[in-house]
């Protein structure tokens, strides 16, 4: 492909919006859960989103496809306008996500974890489904694993597994929620490492999480968020070196140590 | 049959235990319909238990209260005796005893399924969401499978309880099992005093429900074994 043509430029960052958040707020209820939130999102930008405990992280990317909905403001992703209050099924299939919990299919197995939503949602038959689950079960490397059940494999194969489902939907966006927060520690890095293959293929990704390290490594911009707002934004050197705001900068403090 | 039982355990024991086995067929035939009855109707409840339609779910939540919360012997009365006597229809003992039995069965058997569908961590229904597929093919390839592993055991076990039920159906004059137990050992006959008759009759209800038992026991323990091992290493919990 001529990426002159397709106005990548060779950051794989085209200045195309992919997600636009204005002003939006979400409730549980009473309880005012996303404040006013502001973030736009570039094609093939990366950006982490790290803060506090229920401070909103989950809730926030939950919304951007569609899981959660929001009450105020404006959300659009991949060029698509989510209705406040409504559910949009066309961005749930544009967008990929991960979640903590893995959540592949326990009764099927790895090969057909990936293939069940090709062949009912992309309507790609039996070959062509098992062909393209291949290709991305290769990408995490985990392929000798297709007959396996998710229960027989490792959690970060299981963690690599569901991102290989992801991506064979062959998402505009990836949403990553905790991913490796569920992990046995020393399985943390393969995960991650799947991560950052990813990045450098140009995939718009956007991560809670808490590895730091990764974020420095990978992120164009870190997010900040706490009790429902967005409290800073920079890339890594600004973000980590000098953070404007207080909570951020005693966040910080208690977890890089 | 009756000559090789004859041959066995005498005349007068062959023709009393050809009685009561024909009789049973009764309680087979009803047990059958009310499973199958309110195994499908069960089905449609449970599925409009947990549509994404408010009305529906509404209406299935009333229906399963409402079923669950009358006692079956009360069903009967209300379809085999009120009916007639208020609406001046005539509702044969079969037809009533169908009809009770399958509504009562249809309420607990939706409550059962509705419970296997919930037990499936909200983390499979999302993870299919965000693959794109449809409530129907969510509940279809991805909660079904997985509820019904759960749903097996209970669901033959209930059986057991259905059998057992059919027996209150002489009440309204259902000819079965229970019903010519109790009329040949109210028959005053030498050697058919209800002392003989009814442990013959809890018998052959032992021999109905004893292998469903037996088999819900054995399903349970294999996928209580499964879901231990599933468990142990860490897949799905929580959501
Ligand atoms: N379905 C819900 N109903 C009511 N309140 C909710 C619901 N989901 C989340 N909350 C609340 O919203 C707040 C934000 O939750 P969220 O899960 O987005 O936080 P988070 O930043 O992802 O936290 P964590 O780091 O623990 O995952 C929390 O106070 C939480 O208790
Ligand atoms: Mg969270």
């Amino acid at each position: 492909m001529n990426f002159w043509d397709c106005g990548v430029d060779l950051d794989g960052k085209s200045g195309k919006i992919c997600v636009d958040i204005r002003g939006m707020s979400k409730w549980f209820g009473s309880f005012r859960v996303l404040n006013n939130i502001d973030i736009a999102v570039s094609a093939g930008e990366k950006v982490v989103i790290c803060g506090p405990s229920g401070s909103g992280k989950s809730t926030l990317i939950r919304c951007m496809n569609s899981l959660e909905q929001f009450q105020s403001g404006s959300v659009t992703v991949c060029g698509v306008a989510l209705e406040q209050d409504g559910t949009n099924a066309a961005v749930q299939r544009r967008v990929g996500m991960v979640f903590q919990q893995f959540n592949l299919f326990p009764h099927l197995t790895v090969l057909e974890n990936c293939t069940l939503a090709l062949r009912l949602v992309l309507k790609l038959n039996a070959d062509e489904a098992e062909a393209r689950a291949r290709e991305y079960l290769s990408r995490v490397r985990i392929l000798e694993q297709a007959n396996k059940y998710p229960a027989d494999i490792s959690g970060g194969q299981q963690q690599r597994v569901a991102i290989a489902r992801a991506l064979a939907m062959e998402p505009e966006l990836m949403l990553f929620d905790e991913p490796t927060s569920a992990l046995d520690p020393e399985v943390v890095h393969e995960v991650l490492e799947t991560m950052t293959d990813l990045a450098a293929t140009g995939m718009t990704m956007i991560c809670v999480t808490h590895e730091m390290g990764f974020a420095r490594q990978i992120a164009d911009r870190v997010v900040f968020m706490d009790e429902g707002a967005i409290l800073e934004v920079a890339p890594p050197p600004e973000f980590f070196g000098s953070p404007q705001n207080e909570r951020c900068r005693v966040f910080l403090s208690r977890i890089l140590n | 049959m009756t000559d090789f039982l004859a041959v066995i355990v005498g005349d007068f024991y062959a023709r009393m235990l050809v009685l009561l086995l024909s009789a049973t067929q009764w309680t087979i035939y009803l047990s059958l319909t009310a499973f199958v009855g309110g195994g499908l109707i069960g089905l449609a409840m449970t599925l409009l238990r947990i549509a994404p339609v408010k009305w529906a779910r509404l209406f299935s939540a009333a229906y399963i209260w409402t079923f669950q919360s009358v006692p079956l012997l009360m069903l009967l009365f209300l379809i085999g005796l009120g009916m007639p006597a208020f609406f001046k229809v005539n509702v044969p003992p079969w037809a009533a005893a169908t009809t009770a039995l399958t509504l009562f069965t249809s309420a607990y058997m939706s409550e059962v399924w509705r419970g296997a569908i919930q037990s499936v961590p909200a983390g499979q229904w999302e993870a299919g969401r965000v693959l794109g597929l449809t409530f129907a093919q969510s509940l279809r390839y991805v909660v079904s499978p997985q509820a019904i592993k759960i749903a097996i055991p209970p669901t033959v076990g209930f059986m057991v309880q259905i059998i057992k039920g059919t027996s209150l159906a002489y009440i309204i004059d259902f000819n079965d099992l229970m019903r010519w137990g109790k009329k040949i050992g109210n028959s005053q006959l030498d050697g058919a005093e209800p002392f003989v008759v009814f442990p013959i009759v809890a018998a052959i209800y032992f021999l109905l429900c004893y292998p469903l038992t037996v088999l819900s026991r054995r399903l349970e323990r294999r996928s209580g074994g499964e879901k231990l091992m599933v468990a142990a290493k860490g897949v799905n919990v929580g959501g």
